[in-house]
């Protein structure tokens, strides 16, 4: 088993398993991933790439969904929601 | 900007599940270069999701034979344009155009989303979704998780949810018992069904199961707290961590649409090879009816072995793929949704979650493009992959075109595609 990978979600900093997603880790921060047009808290729904419920800014890209993206150490995560 | 990256195959396979890791050995072993390219960071689709890692697993087994082969992988790699012997993906740093003679499409299904008061809450996910992200490091333990929706796919999930130390307090299946039972006969005619049945029925052992059952709302202000469910036509308050919620699949075949194959009840159209309308495209798997693991990879067995020229070796398995057929024919009896669901939605209930669009704007429309114009709705970045299927059963609109990209996609990507290829247009366009 590989260390745990601690990552930062909105400031905050979170230890995720090695080998978890960043959406992973923004449900255990307990952060909504985005608000949607008309200001609700959304996350993670289909988990799996397509619906794009899950998209936060990961360093400076923004629109990434972060259940396809693996957490790396220092890796500066936010999210609108 | 990103790099741009050409590389050409003889037979090029989009999507590495069980039916793409298939057709992709079959055909290397006849001889020819192969490459697999896939959204997800690894092989093995959803139904093998992590299972790669292990290497005593099926996944791992399969993933050995196409690095023995020399078979390229692309993964994290997602395709967004098609057109004559070429298509356009992106990575996370890189554009690919991808050059092939035969193509085959292994785009696998994803779950039907079905729009009910409170179903955009936070923790209210896909059944396949809640898996897939404890698959990836969530932890569940302790959590407690209301399964419900429609299709095989939900005890699968309860069964790995609970093995990961969930409460599951209930299973709701829609399905009603009857529907079940005559399903329950069709799997003693498949023996590695019985196997497989028999086999999560330990480990779901303990577990309420409700036929009849859906829920009706979400409640909580931030995040889900309690599901309202209605159980034999009786409403029932339940408190919960989570609702994994998936009203069975849909197959993924905007990619199929835009090259132009013919498709049939909104799957893909194949003949007895698994070859499309569209001459040197196949499409293999769940695209072509929801038939589950074993037939994907037998119809992506056939695909390889035809794409290679060994049509001898293809013919073999088709008493087996026939046979699973059945058992596809049988699912989409028993897992059909019932009218009741389509009166789920109040007014105010979000439709179109890209867009925010309610129920009550969607009902004054027509059709789906009309929707689409008047409110957005299916103009997100999820382009209606979840608002489309739960239209089509709320409305019975069809979507009527798929224009790329069909992701959205970087700029410097699509600034990158060479300007004067001719998109989408293998056999004459959309």
């Amino acid at each position: 088993m590989r260390k745990p990978i601690t990552v930062k979600v909105n400031g905050k900093p979170i230890v995720v398993p090695f080998g978890s997603t960043v959406a992973v880790a923004v449900m255990m921060a307990e952060s909504a991933c985005r608000k949607s047009v008309n200001g609700e808290r959304r996350g993670p729904l289909c988990g799996i790439g397509n619906c794009f419920e899950c998209r936060v800014t990961i360093g400076e890209n923004t629109y990434c969904r972060s259940c396809q993206v693996l957490c790396q150490p220092e890796m500066e995560v936010s999210t609108d929601g | 900007m990103a790099r741009e990256m050409r590389k050409h195959f003889d037979v090029l396979t989009i999507g590495g599940g069980p039916a793409g890791l298939a057709a992709s050995v079959r055909a290397a072993e006849c001889g020819l270069r192969v490459g697999i390219v896939d959204d997800n960071l690894t092989l093995g689709g959803q139904i093998w999701r992590g299972d790669v890692e292990d290497c005593t697993s099926e996944a791992a087994a399969w993933v050995e034979r196409l690095s023995a082969l020399e078979i390229e992988m692309l993964c994290g790699t997602r395709v967004f344009d098609v057109a004559k012997n070429l298509v356009w993906a992106e990575g996370t740093d890189a554009t690919y155009e991808l050059g092939f003679t035969k193509l085959v499409l292994a785009t696998g299904a994803r779950e039907r989303f079905l729009p009910f008061p409170g179903w955009t809450l936070p923790n209210v996910m896909g059944a396949g979704g809640l898996q897939a992200l404890v698959k990836s490091g969530l932890p569940i333990a302790g959590k407690r998780v209301v399964v419900a929706g429609s299709g095989p796919l939900l005890l699968a999930v309860a069964a790995y949810l609970r093995k990961h130390g969930a409460g599951i307090p209930i299973i709701c299946e829609q399905a009603s018992w009857s529907r079940l039972a005559q399903f329950g006969f069709a799997l003693l005619q498949q023996p590695q069904k019985i196997a497989q049945g028999l086999s999560l029925k330990r480990e779901l052992a303990g577990i309420p199961f409700a036929a009849n059952s859906w829920p009706i709302s979400a409640v909580g202000q931030d995040v889900i707290k309690q599901v309202i469910i209605s159980r034999n036509g009786r409403s029932e308050t339940i408190a919960c961590d989570y609702l994994a919620c998936g009203f069975h699949l849909v197959p993924n075949v905007e990619l199929a649409a835009l090259i132009g194959c013919r498709l049939r009840n909104g799957y893909v159209e194949t003949d007895e090879f698994q070859q499309t309308s569209v001459p040197e495209v196949y499409c293999v798997g769940e695209p072509t009816g929801i038939g589950g693991l074993e037939l994907s990879r037998v119809e992506g067995e056939i695909a390889g072995f035809t794409a290679g020229g060994n049509r001898d070796a293809a013919g073999k398995l088709f008493a087996t793929r026939r046979r699973l057929q059945k058992f596809a024919g049988a699912l989409d009896r028993t897992f059909r949704i019932r009218p009741e669901l389509r009166s789920l939605p109040l007014a105010q209930t979000i439709v179109c979650r890209c867009e925010d669009v309610t129920y009550a704007r969607l009902r004054q429309q027509r059709s789906w493009r009309a929707a689409k114009l008047q409110t957005r709705c299916g103009m997100g970045p999820c382009q209606g992959r979840v608002c489309g299927p739960a239209t089509q059963f709320l409305f019975g609109w069809i979507s009527d075109s798929v224009r790329p990209p069909v992701f959205p996609t970087r700029f410097s990507t699509l600034a990158a595609m060479s300007p004067d290829a001719e998109h989408s247009q293998v056999t004459g366009g959309n």
